[in-house]
């Protein structure tokens, strides 16, 4: 068999962000008519080295060949000619403008007089009808959701004639069915002699789309495989050095009550419910699930054990007393309350502090990171430090801007600020979404850690195996209304569903 | 209110009300296309009393009218490079470096003025763009004498929001103008230089500011004052919010806030001026305006990028 025509090497890419190496020498070929994946834990390179391919970074060493001719590096417009188009994983569309007008952007010389809409409009449906890629093309961007935005993503580089796709992680917005929809754009585009790289750390998707795996593993290539002789347990070994080890833990014992809610209601927020007469107790030594559909009043709850909001009827008790009339998060906190919160970016982290800073946000007013109202930076620096040791946290040191590290890494962060403070009650609040499997168990393992010092932990999380695997207790919640506890073991994942859609719920609000 | 009347059906009022806002729409059409770039210019009061010296001087100095025109688009041009220099690749704060230009413009102007002529005690005169009656069209009843016995620069401020209606929502470059004000990234993504479009934005809109400014010694006033243009370049930025980024609709303000302009004028001369002091005249095109923009801009959309630096290699 002749091997397809090479079209795309990248040689020995090089690149490092301050003294984290990003890529080390990477090398990787990809042919005519292939699916390549690249898989790796978050933080193992990947985006870093599709964004030095595609012109947005460069490399510090290596070279990239395109098609026989090389590639100029920090150049998009050159990867663009060169027919490779990028998918990003934060799409990079401008939500007020119309979909052809972001798919025509840049592709015309800035000086023509003309933007010619009709003769593109033409093209993007026909390219849309060929592929499979059904988007309004007259729509604004900010209407669309987010399968349709990815098809405005694809379409753009199919409009360029590009002959190389990149798709940085794309399943990770998609439903089920959407991702289904992708396979069959992909098939399709592959079919027609288009290379593809997909980028991703979901090994099942990796194994039904991919002819050819490329691992990375802190920056440099594993290993290679062709996706018909391995298998995913392979490919999770490469990935992450070692056998991930997936431990049933042992159950909790109970201990005393260090939270309840008891009848607790609150307001309806934008589109999504507040809490419905809901009980539901936390007690020490225990990991409390809450399954259920996103939407469903995880916010609320979220937010009412972090003090962000207080109950309008009922009534919320602090280790056996009622918590504070002003129930605020300062209260919370003082209250021993440890958050670990939904988002990240937006809630968890403030993106431009150094890690030292984000360390000590909570805490900065206490000693010894305070001292008469001065903040005792090196004591602060020392307990950065101290987290990024104990916690695993990959980055180049403690005065880094948290921006800068992975999603995987910045949670071990969170993870070790709130539980060195040795909270009572831990919220976590989908504590692992986004990371990769090599840090998924080992956020689990603290948190059960936690559980074992004695905290009261309530895990809420829309990953209903999570919540099965981990927790001592499960509720479900459905519009606002909290399930009675299911002991661990007490239902199957059907029944766990049915609840989840409503069922079963007999105090209903 | 019957002298409201005789004042809105007089064609001196729209013909006062046009010749006012053209200025105004040259200004607000620069900063326009500065903040639809996602760059927020407030260097703008100060390139207009830039652009009204030097298009004076040039004309003093002998130059034709055109000639100071085009001396005044290429010195607001200049404070637009230092603009551009220090908001776009060193990503600067908008508000203060446009201030610092707005007053280093100011001042410069003052300076040069009172340098080149150091002994002058009332401001020297030159002889001002005439007033042009379109053939045909200026026989029309009221239209004619309102609209079309302007001057050649007004037909032009015009004009030119005709062709920054154009170039935006028409050509390949005005996609590109108005992609990196609404996501730099995606521009960057397709293959633009953010960098470039948005220099080159600010540039040009700083030019389009300073012929605003010319506007009022070539056109409007034929000397300079230093304070002449007193606020209008404020006025412009308030007037890019009420028209919504949008070139038609901001004419239409422009046109607005000179004909409440104009009309105060005319009302503190009717018996309403009798009893009101004429300080709630002179501050009623400015209240009028503040409704105005409440009431107009409640569903504007804000370029999405406007005043936000773009780091090429931010993560």
């Amino acid at each position: 068999m002749t091997l397809a025509p090479e079209v795309l090497r990248l040689d020995q890419i090089t690149k490092r962000f301050g003294a984290l190496v990003a890529n080390d020498a990477i090398s990787l070929v990809l042919r005519a008519g292939e699916v390549v994946a690249l898989l790796g834990e978050n933080g193992a390179g990947k985006t870093t080295l599709m964004n030095i391919l595609f012109g947005q970074y460069v490399a510090d060493q290596g070279s990239i060949t395109a098609f026989g001719q090389p590639l100029p590096p920090g150049n998009p417009g050159a990867a663009l000619a060169a027919g490779i188009g990028m998918v990003h994983q934060h799409f990079t569309l401008a939500d007020h403008l119309s979909v052809l007008d972001n798919i025509m952007l840049g592709t015309r010389p800035l000086w023509s007089w003309r933007l010619n809409r009709r003769a593109a409009h033409d093209k993007v449906r026909a390219l849309a009808h060929d592929f499979g890629l059904a988007v309004d093309p007259d729509a604004r961007v900010g209407g669309l959701g987010v399968g349709q935005r990815q098809r405005v993503e694809i379409l753009k580089a199919l409009y360029r004639d590009a002959r190389v796709l990149i798709l940085d992680e794309p399943t990770a917005v998609l439903t089920p069915q959407e991702a289904d929809a992708l396979f069959t754009t992909l098939r399709r585009m592959v079919a027609r002699g288009l290379s593809v790289i997909f980028i991703s750390h979901k090994l099942h998707e990796v194994m039904a789309i991919a002819d050819r795996c490329v691992v990375l593993r802190h920056g440099r290539v594993a290993g290679e495989v062709a996706t018909r002789a391995t298998s995913p347990a392979a490919l999770a070994a490469l990935m992450v050095g070692a056998e991930v080890l997936r431990p049933a833990p042992p159950p909790g014992t109970a201990g005393l009550s260090r939270m309840r809610l008891n009848g607790v209601t609150t307001p309806d927020a934008e589109g999504a419910p507040g809490l419905k007469a809901a009980m539901l107790d936390l007690c020490a030594g225990q990991i409390t699930g809450i399954a259920g559909v996103s939407g469903n009043g995880q916010a609320a709850l979220s937010d009412l054990v972090s003090g962000l909001i207080r109950p309008a009827l009922g009534r919320l008790d602090i280790a056996g007393n009622p918590a504070p009339a002003r129930w605020t998060p300062a209260a919370a906190l003082a209250a021993g309350v440890g958050r670990i919160p939904e988002d990240r970016h937006k809630a968890g982290t403030i993106a431009d502090f150094t890690l030292t800073e984000n360390a000590v946000l909570e805490t900065c007013r206490d000693a010894p990171f305070s001292r008469a109202g001065w903040i005792n930076w090196r004591a602060a620096r020392a307990h950065a430090t101290a987290i990024i040791a104990k916690y695993d946290v990959r980055c180049p040191g403690p005065d880094t801007r948290i921006r800068l590290l992975s999603g995987g890494n910045m949670q071990k962060l969170i993870l070790g600020r709130v539980l060195e403070t040795a909270p009572v009650v831990v919220l976590a609040n989908q504590p692992v979404r986004g990371l990769d499997i090599g840090a998924i168990s080992y956020v689990h393992s603290q948190l059960i850690a936690a559980r074992d010092r004695g905290a009261a932990v309530l895990l809420i999380s829309e990953d209903l195996d999570e919540v099965m695997h981990l927790s001592d207790v499960i509720h479900v919640m459905s519009e606002g209304r909290i399930s009675a506890p299911i002991p661990r073991g007490g239902a199957t994942v059907a029944e766990l569903g049915l609840r989840m859609a409503g069922e079963g719920f007999a105090h209903a609000a | 209110m019957m002298a409201l009347v005789d004042i809105l059906i007089s064609a001196s009022f729209w013909a006062a009300a046009i010749r006012i806002a053209s200025p105004l729409i040259f200004a607000t059409l620069g900063e326009l296309i500065c903040e639809r770039a996602g760059v927020l210019n407030l260097g703008i009061e100060g390139i207009m009393v830039m652009g009204a010296f030097t298009g004076w001087f040039a004309v003093y100095q002998g130059m034709p009218l055109w000639g100071g025109v085009a001396v005044a688009f290429g010195s607001g041009m200049l404070f637009g490079l230092l603009h551009a220099t220090l908001t776009v690749p060193f990503g600067l704060s908008q508000h203060v470096v446009g201030l610092g230009v707005t007053l280093l413009a100011t001042a410069t102007a003052s300076f040069a003025y009172r340098l080149a002529l150091p002994q002058v005690t009332s401001p020297p005169r030159i002889d001002p763009f005439q007033p042009f009656a379109v053939p045909v069209l200026s026989d029309i009843p009221f239209l004619g004498p309102a609209l079309f016995t302007q001057t050649a620069l007004t037909y032009a401020a015009f004009g030119m929001a005709v062709v920054v209606g154009l170039v935006l929502y028409r050509t390949p470059l005005g996609l590109a103008v108005r992609a990196v004000g609404e996501n730099p990234a995606a521009a960057a993504a397709q293959g633009l230089s953010v960098t470039g479009l948005r220099m080159g934005a600010v540039m040009f809109g700083s030019g389009l500011m300073a012929v605003g400014g010319a506007f009022l010694t070539l056109s409007a006033f034929s000397s300079f004052f230093f304070d002449m243009v007193n606020g209008r370049g404020w006025i412009c930025i308030a007037l890019v919010v009420f028209g919504a980024w949008r070139p038609g609709k901001a004419v239409l303000g422009a046109v607005l806030f000179a004909a409440f302009d104009a009309g105060q004028v005319r009302l503190q001369q009717t018996e309403i001026g009798a009893i009101l002091p004429y300080q709630v005249f002179l501050a009623l095109p400015f209240v009028l305006s503040i409704i105005a923009l409440i009431v107009m801009s409640r569903r504007a959309e804000v370029p999405a990028a406007l005043m936000v630096p773009y780091n090429k290699g931010e993560r």
